[in-house]
């Protein structure tokens, strides 16, 4: 069942002069780990505030085609309905974050939703657990590092469990571990929960592993879109200046040149090792 | 050109972000400074321009003590480019945003348009000269934050997390050109998480955490040991998790880059 569908999708800034999303037609089924890559300024950002309708309804704009998420046709549905259904974790963790705890940030959410007190609390807890922030909880979100900041952002819509989870960058501030923890818990959630996730990132070397999905976009087009071995081992992909894994990368070079052949394209170096193993050991 | 001499710091809410830290950079180096959220890392950096005095021991640039002078005078000689873009931008456009420095320092008119055009064009934001920032994407405006500090031309330039929010071919860009500044002398500092970034580029690497230097030494040397890397919340780089996965083949283990690892693995298939 599709849970994000849009056609045609068009989007143009007030006051800019080209659309920054440009007849996108995709389709992201229910309970899917998909991944939104393509260069810097190609539109994944402006792609995703249509998904819980910060577009067109908080940045207004020109915005034309069909866009419907979770059932809910964008256009037609106010925002605070949207965000019981679609969460955003925003690039910038210091856009999100305002209250002058941890644990009062992540409780604003469910405070809206007029949660009672002690279910709120459990909800709270689990989701500084999750992410790793516990300790964190009485510090003020400004006076920590970015990747502490980013954890609390992640908090924050982990709370409100909603069906669709739409992260922006969600690591760019976290060490390489700190990352691969995210991306497990934003997993557990994907596979435990069924939650649609939907992670925009260029850190594919980390983020592809995860993956039932990646959609490439350039110039606020869709220029990919499918199975991440497909979308990664393709030319198209390269040439654009996907950041493809170094493992895959490794394996392209060595199969141009006809020293290695496999039909299940390496992702991972796990993957890659014991495809040479095999090689070297036959 | 930087002395970090025995220096704690400790910011007024309490947190010991530095402990007896003592590092020296030399003149045309080429320093990464890695470790876990937290570490002291961007702390660190901020004392190389003042932004920050050390709570005790002391800073020395170019011999000059950071608490004897001003970030003003400081900033002439070590450029900063911040995490966050959005801490450092405020102007109407790109151009008047990379302007504001060089008139700061004093440029005429005819040097500064002839700066800032040379910064656009090597970040490639040529089309964005009369945009404004904040209409630009999370990755551009770090460009243009990052075009800011080098159309001054100052001797070190500390970059801290540079490669966040850039796709590949521009931190491919990214990697010439820090090489390309490095071997024309310029001292470069940058903080990163980036493992493969920081793999290709091969600067010298020092490892932090908890407020300390847990190691100091070449890519080769840091980046193909897991575990000093595991205490400092870094994952051992692709390339190398192959080669020490196959270690009992006879691989060596300490190849850290595509290019080499090509070679290697392309020598052993061709000679099998």
């Amino acid at each position: 069942m599709a849970i994000i569908r849009t056609k045609g999708l068009t989007y143009t800034y007030p006051v800019a002069t080209k659309p920054a999303v440009d007849g996108v037609s995709i389709t992201i089924e229910k309970g899917e780990f998909a991944v939104l890559t393509g260069p810097s300024g190609c539109g994944k950002t402006t792609l995703c505030r249509c998904f819980n309708g910060l577009i067109p309804h908080f940045y207004r704009g020109d915005l034309r085609g069909q866009l419907q998420v979770t059932g809910l046709d964008v256009k037609e549905t106010p925002i605070h309905e949207l965000a019981l259904h679609v969460g955003l974790v925003f690039q910038n963790p210091e856009n999100q974050l305002f209250a002058l705890s941890v644990e009062k940030d992540v409780a604003f959410g469910l405070e809206n939703l007029g949660m009672p007190r002690n279910e709120m609390q459990k909800q709270v807890d689990y989701a500084l657990e999750t992410s790793g922030i516990s300790h964190l909880r009485l510090k003020a979100p400004h006076e920590l590092s970015g990747g502490q900041q980013q954890r609390v952002a992640i908090a924050g819509i982990i709370a409100m469990q909603p069906e669709v989870m739409v992260l922006d960058e969600p690591t760019s501030f976290l060490d390489p571990l700190g990352a691969e923890k995210i991306f497990k818990v934003v997993r557990a959630l994907n596979q435990e929960h069924h939650m649609t996730v939907i992670l925009v990132e260029h850190r594919l070397d980390l983020a592809a592993r995860y993956a039932d999905h990646v959609i490439v976009m350039d110039r606020g087009k869709v220029i990919l879109d499918g199975e991440p071995k497909d979308v990664l081992s393709s030319e198209k992909a390269r040439l654009i200046g996907v950041g493809i894994p170094k493992v895959t990368l490794l394996y392209q070079q060595l199969a141009e040149v006809g020293l290695l052949k496999t039909n299940e394209v390496p992702l991972s170096s796990e993957e890659i090792t014991a495809l040479l193993r095999g090689v070297l050991n036959d | 050109m930087i002395r970090v001499n025995q220096v704690s710091f400790t910011y007024p809410n309490g947190t010991e972000a530095l402990r007896d830290v003592s590092i020296n950079i030399q003149d045309g180096e080429f320093l990464a400074v890695m470790g876990q959220n937290g570490a002291g890392k961007t702390t660190l950096v901020k004392l190389f321009n003042g932004l920050l005095k050390p709570s005790s021991g002391e800073v020395l640039v170019d011999n000059v003590d950071t608490k004897e002078t001003s970030v003003a005078k400081l900033a002439r000689s070590v450029g900063f480019v911040f995490q966050n873009p959005d801490s450092q931008l405020f102007c109407e456009t790109v151009e008047e945003e990379i302007s504001f420095a060089l008139r700061n320092f004093g440029f005429d008119d005819l040097k500064v348009k002839k700066r800032v055009t040379w910064a656009l064009n090597l970040l490639g934001l040529t089309e964005y000269r009369a945009t404004s920032p904040f209409m630009l994407s999370g990755g551009e405006r770090k460009r243009v934050a990052l075009a800011s500090v080098l159309a001054w031309d100052p001797k070190v330039v500390v970059m801290d997390e540079p490669t966040i929010g850039q796709d590949h071919r521009q931190k491919e860009r990214l990697r010439q050109f820090i090489i390309q500044l490095n071997s024309q002398g310029k001292t470069v500092v940058i903080v990163t998480h980036d493992v493969e970034f920081v793999a290709e580029c091969a600067p010298r690497i020092i490892l932090m955490s908890s407020g300390r230097i847990v190691a100091d030494g070449t890519g080769k040397e840091i980046l193909t040991d897991p575990t000093t890397l595991t205490k400092a919340s870094i994952v051992v780089p692709q390339i190398t998790q192959i080669f020490l996965g196959l270690s009992d083949l006879g691989f060596p283990s300490d190849v850290i880059d595509l290019l080499s690892a090509k070679e290697i693995i392309s020598e052993r298939l061709i000679s099998r």
